[in-house]
Order: C-alpha cells, then structure tokens, then sequence
C-alpha cells in the first residue's frame, strides 16, 4: 500500500460511521436495562410522610420511617441545645453549626435521618461519649445535634428536607 | 492434552465423534497424564466441584419453594424449615453447603500458596480462580439476604453501603443498587436474581479453570516441571479419581456431621428475627469466611480507607504471580518462605478472629498488626524473600525423591545452576 492510499478514504469513513451508529444503538439498549434497577415509581410515592409530633415531651424523641429509613424527631431541652452550640466547630469532623441544623425559630426540635453515615445502621440514642447517638456497628459517636465526633462515619447525621404543616405536625420529605 | 490420536471403537461411536468430538474429550480427561506424586491438597479441586454441584441442586429445589418478597420471604424460609418434605434437610445442605464450599476454597487457595501452583505457566488458572472466588463471595453474601432475616437486612445495609463511599456518584450507586432509598424489597428481589444467576457463571468459569489446568498440567507437591506422560505421571482415571472419590468421602463427613448434629453453629442466631429496618443488631457480623475482610475494613478509621483497603487484600492477589521472585515453585524448597507462609496462614486466622470481635481495645490492635503484616506478605516479603532466600537443592524428577525415598544431594542439581 502507498502512502497516499493511507490517507482517510471512503471505506474508513463507513467504518467509523458504521461502528458510531453501533455503538450509539447498544447505549440505546443497555441504558434501559441499567436505569429500571433505579427506585420505580412506586417507591418515589412513598416520598413524604406527615408526623404528629403533639405527644413528645421535651427531652423525648421518636423514630418513624421515612422512605425505609428511620428518621428521629426529638424534642431537646434549653440544656441540650445550649450544650449543641457551646461546641467549638473546630473541634468538629464535618463543621456545621448546630443552627444550621434546625428550623429558626424551632430549635427545640431536631429532625434527622437516623442513619449513621458509615455504612447505614441505625446508631442508638442516649449513648456514647458526646450525650447524644452511639453507632454499635463499627463505634461512630455523635454528639447531640447529630454531629460525628469520633469514630470512622464521615459526616454529620444527614437533615431531610421537612417542614412544619403546623404546630403539631411535621412533614418529611 | 493427550498426544495420541483417539478413535471410537463403535461404528456408532465413530458417527458421532466425526461430527461432535465429546468421546475424544471423554478419553482425554480420563487418560489425562496427573503427576504421580500429588497428595491429597491436591483432592480439593474435586471437591469443589462437588461443593458447586451440591449448591445448584439444592439450590434449584429450595426457589420451587421460597418466595422473594419482603412480606414473605422470612415465613417462606420457615415454611420451607417445618412444612416442606425435607425441606430442613435441603436448607440446612445448602446452607452448610456454603460454608463447606469456601472451606475448601481456603484450602484450595492456600495449597496453591504453598506449592507455588500461581507461578509460570499457570497464572491464568490462578487468575481465573480468583474470579470464581469473587463470585463465590457475591453469591454467598446475597444468598445470605434471602432469608431476611436481622443479620440478612443488616448485612446487606452495611455491605451496600460500602459503595456510598465511593466519591461523588457513591450515593446514586448506592441508591441504584437497592432500587429503593434502603435495602428494601427492589433489593431482595434483585439478590435473589443474581443469586439464582452466579452459579452458573461460576460453572462457565470452572470449565475455564480446568481447560487451562490441562495445558501445562498439574503442578505438584515437588514443584518442577515434568515430561508428560512419562514415568513421572498416571493416568487420570483410575488413579486420581479413586484418590479425589476417597478424600470426598470424608469431606462429607465433615459436612454431614454439620448438616445433621449442628446445622446452626455457622450461622447467626439473629437471622431468626424477622428484618427490621428501625433496630440494628448490637453484633453485625458477616458469616465467618469473610470475617478476615471484615477485620481489615475495621481496622481503619475512615470510611473510603477503609473501603479500598478491604478490595485491595483481595485484588492483590491478582499480581501475586509478579510479585513473587523465586525461581523456585515448591515451599518444600524454600526454608525461608515457608516460615512466612505459616506467619500468613496465622495471620489470616487471627484476622478472622478479631473480625468477629467488637472494633475496640485489644481487638482493634490486632486487626491493624493483621493487616498491616497482610500487605506487608505480599509487598514486601514475596518479593525480597524470592531474592535473598538460598533454597534446598530441587530433584531431577519426581521419581526420584519417590522411589529413593528423599533427596540425593549427588543427583539434585541447584536451581541456580539451572538459570
């Protein structure tokens, strides 16, 4: 073959054609088959859950289930969030303000996802070496806004997206 | 492969032969030429294949019976434990059957530690064990989620979530993973699709494994390489299919000695709660024969550390066969090696130990000692030792250490001569 038979020519042409409109027809094909393992539409139905919140005392929280998830509603006392935002931030992991963390106005309830953020079990409350939530599978202790202080977790306790409908009722999600 | 050419006796034989060669490879694995001196580490490859066997037949029953639903899985399990005609006992063989079939995988593997069966020219056999392994572990873990049951949804939580660590698209890998916002019934019914499909790309991987065992041949307890077939081999059929039968007949002693007096002490007892997704267990622990992962994945206080330091003590094992420098194969040979071989094996032992204890105090140093001596085996040592190790003299064949009963030294030759 010549040196001026290598250049691009009508073949290559079709064979890069050919192996694009390939390549983009089994995209076509296997995306489907990946996103139908996503959560379907009945799962994104489940999206919201209203809580009644008039019977906790202060001091008291409750779990329910959001999405499958527990979520912990708890209502703290002036003693618990004085304690929350005494804390020097650079003493924190994941630096967040406790303000940040709750409704203004509101701060008496913190509503979390009650998810530890290593690998997803259910951390128990009123344990561990910061007053607030101790992870038994692999030792995260969080503090009592949630907030990780010691163990592998990464971050904080994660804050849903939640809204109070009135005085008595949260909404989550 | 066998060298001489094979023809059917009947004409019938012949007919079919002509058009599809199965009786040439019939009598090609019967007079397959096998080492005269393999011992019985050498019977777990027979084993295993009963073990895969065992899983998919017992495996196959138990789904006409079980149901992958979130609501009803659990009963289905008990009804399959009280109502279904010896359904404990085809529970209890299949999940025995699981712990049995990585026990010999762990032997399997350490054999061919030992023996140095990863070295040129059988690193692809190697290679395409170690797939199967990995599968094995994938099956094992979602097979372990069907009965969801606390330890079933817990483990899968915190298994599922090991890839939340992954940066940036972790979450939606996670959430793709489940179907759902947590493991939920999109999960169990996925697992129990996938746990249906492994074994049988498992059974695709074995016919691999053993068509590239039959090119070099078996390696064997002397490590060097032999002429085939000579005096140094036997054919396959009689002889090792007598040895493998005889060492299978005591494998499932073993195994029925667990099936019929202690189906139980290998699992968790917690896996008889039904699945709540509001209360974790005190003691997540995964099933014994992945608690040494387990105690490296804790041994590091940070969550993507931690991740990629547990799939690093597996994968590095597939660089094993360039990580290692002797010229020598068998640990026979190697008086150095050897010592570090059973310094590994402890090692791996007590990994699997403190994998199953509480991540605190005493425990905690251990498993960091563990693993850091883990890596270290494979980094450091494997490669240094192949270097600086003076090895024994290695015997002209494998005849002569048989029939003479050890090693002349005026016979042997040193490798180092060699190359």
């Amino acid at each position: 073959m010549s040196k001026e038979e290598k250049k691009v020519n009508r073949r290559d042409f079709l064979f890069t054609a050919t192996y694009t409109v390939g390549a983009v027809g089994v995209g076509a094909v296997i995306w489907p088959m990946i996103d139908q393992m996503n959560p379907d539409k009945a799962q994104k139905a489940l999206a919201t859950t209203e809580v009644d919140i008039s019977n906790i005392e202060p001091g008291k929280s409750i779990t329910v289930l959001w999405r499958g998830k527990p979520v912990f509603l708890k209502r703290r006392t002036q003693d618990e969030i004085a304690e929350a935002r005494a804390v020097n931030l650079d003493d924190l992991p994941d630096p967040q303000k406790d303000e940040d963390r709750v409704k203004e106005g509101k701060d008496e309830w913190l509503v979390m996802l009650g998810v530890c953020t290593h690998l997803g079990c259910v951390p128990l409350k009123d344990k561990g070496d910061f007053n607030g939530w101790f992870c038994p599978c692999h030792g995260s202790h969080y503090d009592v806004s949630g907030r990780i202080r010691k163990g592998p977790a990464p971050t904080n306790m994660e804050i849903p997206k939640f809204e109070f409908v009135d005085s008595n009722t949260i909404k989550i999600g | 492969m066998s060298d001489h050419e094979y023809t059917p006796k009947s004409k019938a034989g012949k007919w079919f032969n002509d058009r599809l060669p199965l009786l040439t490879l019939g009598a090609h694995l019967t007079d397959y030429p096998t080492p005269k001196n393999l011992n019985y580490w050498w019977t777990f490859g027979g084993i295993l294949t009963f073990c895969l066997m065992t899983q998919i037949v017992t495996g196959i029953i138990l789904a006409m019976h079980y149901v992958a639903h979130a609501d009803l899985a659990f009963a289905s399990i008990e009804h399959i434990m009280r109502d279904v005609n010896y359904g404990w006992l085809i529970r209890y063989i299949h999940s025995n059957g699981a712990s049995m079939f990585f026990l010999a995988v762990y032997i399997h593997i350490f054999r061919s530690l030992f023996y140095g069966s990863y070295k040129s020219p059988r690193e692809v056999i190697w290679i395409i064990g170690l797939l199967i392994y990995l599968l094995m572990m994938a099956a094992a873990f979602m097979g372990y989620v069907l009965p969801w049951g606390q330890m079933s949804f817990w483990g899968a939580t915190v298994i599922t979530n090991l890839f939340s660590a992954i940066p940036l698209v972790g979450d939606s890998i996670t959430t793709w993973l489940w179907g759902a916002y947590s493991v939920d019934n999109p999960t169990l019914n996925r697992f129990f699709s996938l746990h249906y499909l492994i074994p049988f790309l498992i059974l695709g991987l074995v016919v691999l494994h053993i068509w590239a065992l039959h090119v070099p041949g078996n390696n064997n307890p002397v490590g060097i390489d032999i002429k085939k077939p000579s005096k140094d081999t036997v054919p396959f059929h009689p002889y090792i299919t007598i040895k493998d039968a005889f060492a299978l007949l005591m494998f499932m002693i073993i195994f029925a000695g667990f099936v019929f007096f202690v189906p139980n002490v290998l699992g968790h007892s917690d896996n008889y709660i039904p699945a709540n997704p509001m209360v974790t267990p005190a003691h997540i622990v995964p099933e014994w024969y992945l608690l040494p992962f387990y105690a490296i994945l804790r041994s590091v206080p940070d969550k993507l550390g931690g991740v990629i330091l547990m799939f690093s003590a597996i994968f590095i094992l597939f660089v094993l066969p360039w990580l290692d420098t002797s010229k020598v194969r068998s640990a026979v040979f190697r008086p150095l090696y050897r010592q570090f071989f059973w310094i590994l094996v402890i090692d791996v032992l007590m990994l699997g130990y403190v994998g199953a204890m509480p991540a605190e105090g005493i425990y905690l140093v251990l498993a960091r000692v563990g693993t850091v001596y883990y890596f270290l085996h494979f980094i450091v040592v494997m490669p240094v030792v192949g270097y600086l190790e003076k090895t024994d003299p290695v015997p002209m064949s494998i005849s002569e250490p048989v029939l003479s009963g050890g090693v002349k030294p005026s016979l042997a030759r040193k490798i180092n001569d060699k190359v």
